[in-house]
């Protein structure tokens, strides 16, 4: 028996290694340096939004309606009621990032477990591909649809329609990679070590996941972003009063005339957003690439 | 390929009894009492009452699907609290409008994503290259529907070039039906534009680096035609695996879509259906995109299992 030779995981110091690896493959490259700060940045100013935003976002000015930007005490301007524009786009961008993450927690939560038991018992896979074909069935907005009509529009219910529709796609690359892990020594030699099937997929399985569940996290979340834009200038995401980029965009287009300036700003915001969120993701991608420096 | 065929019909099958299951359990969960969503104006207690036999209300619930189910197959998915007229009338003209955008939009994502992922490729590491990803990062990154409203903002009711909104059916004048759909399409092009871009972009970088391809090259075919022949079978395939995949965005995409641009289809039908709590057309609009999604991707696997024959193998697309 050459089992005990066998290692046993992709060792502690090994996956030192490669994690100083991938890091200093990160910080070698300009795009994730420049997007990482961006994100920090924006992570920072919706952390502290409640304090940093210069006028609260529900005080109306009636005499002071649509604003230019760059009018004295409103840098970007006042809406329609006479509201700060940048203290609006600071808890709107708080806002996305919150239904971003909200999403994507969500997505993960239900996903990855499934994912794994995809991957690893034979029996379950049949099983939570029909589930994962359900989902598919039903597209995020429609999802949203459906739960507006049941429990009402709000930012907890959009994000929970945006989770659920990033599902299959989380089962997808945790199965793929489980079954990749699963051929390997390390993980038969621990079957034949007597560790439990529950063992394995915790200590073996998971840990090894962990970079594709983080690339895969990492392009969710801007796609939550946009969606949750969309359903809130739809109507049905976030609600007003409460600040949003969605609802700030079609409160524009509803005042295009008067104010065609208004639709600029909180796009320019979102995509800013969800850019900085895709240009890192891929640049983690390729970090983890064994493969290397293929792109 | 029959065993194929057989296995992703019954599987097709499956997920649309149980999407309909979902949709059936969906309508219960609604606030309030259903005959009164079916009743439109009428809500006397005869009518309601009425409503109640005709739709089986008062059956046990194994009973109120079967017949759920025989209704929905024959199209009846009753009539609309809003504007009195059945459900079924109002698809037949919004579907139109809906599939003529969204086929649109694919063929200018499939010209644009392809030319560009090809180009990227072919140029890789030169200026083209980094524009080609660029740009795409962007169409990923962008709001659709903010796109939209910059069109409109800056290039429809500034120019005066495209109309700003409306709609004329194809049949009554199709070159104003084209100008009318044709920048609703461009905008819901985009983004599958970007994402087509980088997957052919990555199949071609695979292929130009294999073996084939090598030999190819050496037996003297112009490099030209190596691009040509393989980069056509390559990003057919990517574009109906992408159309695939995708499908689900290209839905929701159509409906903020239409929703932007005045059309009367399918996602503004949906949308006014929500805040009219107009439940008859909210539950057709679901359950018919589910069967939708479901029917269409049936096919494509199977276009895709002619294209690629090592599919009906594994039985493992992507």
């Amino acid at each position: 028996m050459t089992v005990l030779t066998v290692p046993m995981a992709e060792t502690s110091t090994a996956s030192v290694t490669r994690r100083t690896r991938v890091l200093r493959r990160l910080r070698r490259n300009p795009l994730a340096v420049v997007s990482f700060v961006v994100l920090a940045l924006a992570g920072l100013i919706a952390l502290l939004s409640p304090w940093l935003a210069p006028y609260s976002v529900d005080q109306t000015d009636f005499a002071n309606t649509f604003a230019p930007p760059g009018t004295a005490g409103h840098v970007l301007g006042t809406d329609d009621l006479g509201r700060d524009v940048l203290s609006r786009i600071m808890l709107g961008a708080r806002a996305s990032l919150q239904v971003g993450l909200l999403a994507v927690a969500t997505s993960l939560v239900i996903g990855v477990p499934l994912g794994l038991a995809a991957g690893y018992f034979r029996a379950w896979d049949a099983v939570i591909s029909r589930f994962t074909d359900l989902l598919l069935a039903f597209p995020f907005l429609i999802m949203a649809v459906g739960l507006a009509a049941i429990r009402g529009a709000s930012l907890g219910n959009a994000a929970v329609a945006i989770g659920i529709a990033q599902i299959p796609g989380v089962i997808r690359v945790v199965r793929s990679d489980t079954l990749r892990l699963k051929s390997l020594d390390f993980v038969a030699a621990a079957v034949v070590d007597g560790a439990s099937d529950l063992w394995v997929l915790a200590r073996h399985i998971l840990p090894n996941a962990t970079s594709v569940i983080l690339v895969q996290a990492t392009v969710a979340i801007p796609a939550a972003i946009l969606g949750e834009a969309v359903l809130s200038f739809l109507g049905l995401g976030i609600q007003p009063p409460a600040p949003s980029l969605g609802t700030m965009l079609a409160t524009a287009q509803q005042f295009a005339a008067r104010a065609p300036w208004a639709a600029v700003l909180p796009g320019v915001v979102i995509m800013g957003l969800a850019l900085a969120f895709n240009v890192f993701g891929d640049a983690l991608r390729d970090a983890l690439d064994p493969k290397g420096d293929r792109r | 390929m029959a065993r194929y065929l057989l296995t992703r019909a019954w599987q097709s099958a499956l997920t649309l009894l149980l999407s309909t299951i979902v949709v059936f359990v969906g309508v219960r969960a609604l606030p309030g009492d259903p005959a009164l969503a079916l009743a439109g104006e009428d809500r006397s207690p005869e009518a309601l009452e009425a409503i109640r036999r005709h739709y089986g209300l008062d059956q046990p619930l194994p009973v109120q699907f079967a017949q759920y189910v025989e209704r929905m197959a024959q199209g009846d998915f009753g009539v609309s609290i809003r504007t009195g007229t059945p459900v079924s009338s109002m698809l037949t003209t919004a579907l139109p409008v809906t599939v003529e955008l969204s086929v649109l939009a694919i063929l200018i994502a499939a010209a644009l994503g392809v030319g560009a992922g090809v180009l990227a490729a072919v140029r890789r590491g030169r200026p083209a290259e980094w524009l080609a990803n660029g740009l795409a990062l962007i169409g990923l990154s962008v709001p659709h529907f903010w796109l939209g409203l910059l069109a409109i903002l800056y290039l429809s009711v500034a120019t005066g070039l495209f109309p700003a909104s409306g709609f004329v059916p194809i049949l009554e004048d199709p070159v104003d039906n084209l100008h009318h759909i044709v920048l609703p399409a461009v905008i819901l092009g985009t983004g599958l534009a970007a994402i087509i871009m980088r997957q052919t972009r990555s199949a071609m970088l695979d292929s130009l680096s294999s073996d084939y391809v090598r030999t190819a090259k050496a037996k003297g075919l112009r490099p030209r035609a190596v691009i040509t022949r393989h980069a056509l079978r390559n990003s057919l395939i990517v574009v109906v695996t992408v159309v695939g995949l995708q499908l689900g965005g290209l839905i929701s995409g159509a409906v903020v879509t239409e929703q932007i641009f005045g059309l009367p289809g399918f996602g503004k039908m949906t949308i006014d259906a929500v805040f009219q709590r107009d439940y008859p057309v909210i539950q057709a609009v679901v359950l018919l995109t589910a069967a939708a999604y479901i029917v269409i991707n049936f096919f494509v696997d199977l276009l895709y299992s002619v294209i690629d024959p090592r599919i009906r193998v594994t039985g493992d697309p992507a």
